[in-house]
């Protein structure tokens, strides 16, 4: 009862937060005559939403999709790199340090070497995103499955339990936590990196909008272009934390 | 005379580090008969848990002979072992039951009759009615508990108890040996029961083994003749004293 009531009040200070700081935006605009290039208001930011040239849709959509395709392959090779460490120790003891040297590599800087390899599109946006986000995730998985104790490996050994049966009972859910957060700092990642992807070359995409808007200063364009970028985030990073919510045990969640 | 359940017989086992071998268990030599509860005492490191992983076959001995089973009580290697570690190592993403469970499912026994054992032994540890608890909903002690019907519940004809108690503050830990001693009773299982406290390994015993480190070497085997059914007044009876003196001088600490 008092937990869900303190819930509750945490729920409606959240929403109050935002709405102070759409207030506080709406007045700056509105009382500190701000010029319109510099801060427009928020209505003049919703209105750029009905500038047809904008192709708003398309542009959202192309952006979404780099993010996902880059997102995903992240977490598919992430994971099965991590899976495979735990098969092999030489394979591990090979590959590891040589992720995390390569993790200290800005991914920024790889972009307009991928653009050479991949030309431009939504495929060389994904492998941005997916540059950016596959260390995180395979970095905690492989965390995760090694972190499985080993009193309980001898449990099963003891029972010759199968190597498949230990992955699937014990070290898998065991890095269930770990998995989903890398996935959360992945998720966040994958959207800059499209989006840097598309700043250095783009003929589609939000990114590619903010650059063609900018030259004509319709900074309401750029402020809705930022606002549609958040939202395919917070739109990934909502389903990660649902999915999280639906598997992972409430006392194992790591933040 | 029955035959022994276990023998060991000049058993040694050395592990190699870098270059360096170093010997954690030499000659241990010793029987154990069907239904006993033998307790192996010593300082940490003298090889205690070497010898109970080289008895669940997880590692090979490098000499001496090791025998379970006899032609009256057969053993099943790969499913006649019961495995009591001294964390629960509970799965905190199962409930109770579940976690219970788990050597069934290892061993694909058929489920549902896994499943009404599972309540049974539950009800024998005193966790009724946590069968569908999470494992953090649980003191330690009923953790440990839930352990001790996870290693039941493949119904193995040898358990292994490593220092299943040791992280339990005094007073449960008093509880739990006289829970230990009422399930081995009902149970019937043969235990081999690690610890380095020498009053719980008197306690609990039919028989105490006593091993010593630097170098790792077998001290004594010590038959306990203490009246059962065991009550704690018993540790502060004349024998009970003249057997843990005995086994504090075969560790050199009088
Ligand atoms: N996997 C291992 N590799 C190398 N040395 C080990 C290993 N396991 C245990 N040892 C060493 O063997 C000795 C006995 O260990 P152990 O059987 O765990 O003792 P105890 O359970 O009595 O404390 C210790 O010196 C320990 O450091
Ligand atoms: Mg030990």
């Amino acid at each position: 009862m008092e937990a869900s009531s303190n819930t509750l009040s945490r729920t409606v200070l959240a929403v109050l937060a935002h709405l102070a700081l759409l207030a506080a935006w709406y007045l700056f605009v509105s009382i500190g005559d701000v010029p319109k290039y510099v801060m427009p208001s928020p209505q003049a930011t919703v209105r750029a939403l009905f500038e047809e040239n904008y192709n708003w849709w398309l542009n959202t959509g192309v952006t979404a999709l780099e993010i996902f395709v880059g997102y995903f392959l992240a977490l598919a090779v992430g994971v099965t790199l991590a899976l495979l460490f735990t098969w092999s120790q030489t394979l591990e003891a090979f590959f590891m340090p040589l992720l995390v040297s390569l993790n200290m590599i800005p991914k920024v800087a790889l972009g307009p070497l991928i653009i050479v390899w991949f030309k431009y599109g939504i495929f060389p946006n994904s492998m941005m995103a997916f540059s950016i986000a596959v260390f995180p995730i395979l970095l905690t998985t492989a965390r995760g499955l090694r972190e499985t104790e080993p009193e309980l490996l001898d449990l099963v050994r003891a029972l010759r339990g199968s190597r498949w049966q230990v992955f699937t009972k014990i070290q898998l859910p065991g890095a269930l936590p770990y998995i989903f957060s890398g996935m959360k700092v992945g998720a966040i990642l994958a959207v800059a990196g499209a989006i840097v992807g598309e700043f250095l070359s783009s003929d589609k995409g939000l990114g590619y909008l903010m650059l063609q808007v900018q030259v004509t200063l319709d900074t309401p364009a750029m402020f809705m272009a930022v606002i549609l970028i958040t939202l395919i985030g917070v739109a990934l990073y909502g389903s990660v934390l649902l999915l999280e919510r639906l598997l992972v045990a409430k006392d194992a969640r790591i933040a | 005379m029955t035959e022994s359940f276990i023998h060991l017989a000049g058993v040694s086992k050395a592990y190699r580090r870098g270059g360096e071998t170093h010997l954690a268990i030499s000659d241990a030599t010793f029987d154990v008969m069907p239904g006993e509860l033998v307790s192996l005492v010593g300082p940490s490191g003298c090889g205690k848990s070497t010898l109970l992983k080289v008895l669940a076959g997880l590692h090979p001995q490098d000499s001496g002979e090791v025998r379970i089973g006899s032609s009256t009580h057969a053993f099943d290697p790969a499913r006649d072992v019961g495995m009591v570690f001294q964390a629960p190592l509970l799965l905190k993403w199962r409930r109770i039951l579940q976690n219970v469970l788990l050597p069934a499912e290892i061993l694909g026994l058929p489920m549902a009759e896994a499943r009404e054992r599972g309540r049974a032994l539950l009800r024998l540890v005193g966790l009724e009615g946590s069968e569908d608890k999470y494992p953090y909903e649980l003191s330690g002690g009923m953790q440990q508990r839930a352990a001790i019907a996870r290693a039941l519940v493949h119904d193995p004809k040898l358990v292994l108890m490593d220092e299943p108690f040791g992280a339990l503050d005094a007073l449960t830990r008093e509880k739990m040996n006289l829970e230990l001693l009422r399930i081995w009773k009902e149970s019937g299982k043969t235990i081999l029961f690690v610890t380095h406290g020498i009053s719980e390994a008197v306690f609990l015993g039919t028989r105490v083994i006593v091993m010593t480190a630097g170098p790792a070497r077998m001290a004594d085997n010590i038959p306990i003749e203490l009246p059962r059914p065991r009550t704690l007044d018993m540790k502060t009876h004349e024998m009970f004293g003249e057997y843990t003196r005995r086994i504090y001088r075969l560790l050199g600490m009088e």
